[in-house]
């Protein structure tokens, strides 16, 4: 059974409580010396020893992340994180999204989802090239996508032949946002069944975003939400996020997500700071 | 429930760092910004750990209030909810100090 301690109150809890320094009656390194924590065990020759380490616990993820995007930039594609929890309309949204954008960008998808091949099945044969990524095989049913899963379903997408890669991560407001994959942009789909407090909720979702799409506008008249309390919520823990009303179903708005799609792309295409002229 | 993915990568930085030597205390540091769920996290600690050289070492979670200093005034805050704002004057325009750490800051290794 592992112990497990919790400190709430920062660093000063291992602060020593006793006046004089280093001088115990109690035996170095034994539990109810406070030196075994932070002090100076040089003199003693054995007794628990304190290794400064001070490592992101998601480097490995970020070494990883990187890597895909120094793929991304060798082949000038451009890469959207697109997330949401489970039933905001991600899909339903890409199918629209692939028939307005036929014939103007090369499109690919990465399909993440825990099980099924149901979304990629939507999505295949509307001119995108589709990566499925099911978590469950082999990746232990993950709640969401990181750098080497999507590295690995890099390999279904020839990614020099494409203008754009949509990455629809696994329907989730918690943990897909701690994870980079290596893409330039990070959109979620919210639905606006889901309730106007979410942002309070999911702060970190929804502070990793730069766009938030509100999908199921036209339901509007038939729910209690209210929109202005839903964009204070997101102010609060993310005042630069922009906001686009959509129906995937209707097709309302999908040109203006469409817009920012294609932004995205030419942002890749003309490195910032760069005037194109 | 990404903890578990979390404390597989802790395990690896533990073990790098500890280089064969025994494991008796691992310190962590999590911002209030960062969705953890330290109990999750040292309940799949244990799972993980279990009948391997780091089996009952101890995960020591540091959790880490979100901070923000204003841009206007210039004062600094203490969140106890994850609203960006200056608790002096109110302002949006903020910059957090603090809050989003995730790192394995220390270990306690067995003496010699």
């Amino acid at each position: 059974m592992g112990r497990f301690h919790r400190h709430t109150d920062g660093a000063d809890e291992h602060h020593h409580e006793h006046g004089h320094a280093h001088h115990h009656d109690r035996a170095p390194g034994s539990p109810s010396d406070p030196a075994r924590v932070i002090g100076d065990h040089s003199g003693y020759g054995s007794g628990p020893v304190r290794v400064e380490v001070l490592e992101q616990i998601l480097a490995e993820n970020d070494r990883v992340a990187a890597a895909n995007r120094g793929d991304f930039d060798a082949a000038g594609v451009a890469v959207v994180n697109l997330m949401s929890s489970p039933g905001a309309g991600k899909t339903t949204l890409l199918e629209r999204t692939l028939e307005r954008l036929a014939g103007r960008l090369r499109i690919g998808i990465v399909e993440g989802d825990i099980e099924t091949s149901l979304d990629a099945d939507r999505l295949a044969g509307r001119g995108a090239a589709v990566s499925l990524l099911n978590t469950s095989r082999g990746f232990g049913g993950e709640c969401h996508l990181d750098a080497t899963m999507v590295r690995a379903a890099l390999g279904g997408l020839t990614l020099d032949g494409l203008d754009l890669v949509v990455i629809e991560n696994v329907g989730n407001l918690v943990c897909p946002a701690e994870f980079a994959v290596g893409e330039d942009a990070r959109a979620m789909v919210f639905s606006l069944t889901e309730g106007e407090d979410k942002p309070a909720k999911y702060p970190v979702m929804f502070r990793s975003v730069e766009l938030v799409v509100l999908n199921k506008m036209d339901l509007l008249a038939h729910l209690d939400v209210d929109l202005d309390r839903f964009r204070a919520r997101l102010a609060d823990v993310n005042p630069a996020a922009r906001t686009i009303e959509v129906s995937a179903r209707t097709g309302e708005g999908v040109d203006a997500w469409c817009d920012w799609l294609l932004e995205v792309v030419r942002r890749r295409q003309v490195p910032a700071g760069v005037d194109p002229g | 429930m990404h903890e578990l993915s979390l404390c597989r990568c802790i395990q690896g930085i533990v073990r790098a760092h500890a280089a064969g030597r025994a494991v008796v205390r691992v310190e962590l540091r999590v911002g209030h910004l960062r969705q953890v769920v330290p109990d999750t996290l040292a309940r799949c600690w244990e799972l993980l750990t279990e009948g391997t050289e780091l089996a009952g070492t101890v995960l020591d979670v540091d959790e880490v209030p979100a901070v923000v200093e204003c841009r206007s005034c210039g004062e600094r805050t203490v969140l106890d909810a994850p609203v960006l704002r200056c608790g002096t004057c109110g302002d949006r325009d903020v910059v957090l100090v603090a809050g989003e750490e995730l790192l394995v800051a220390a270990l306690e290794l067995e003496g010699s």
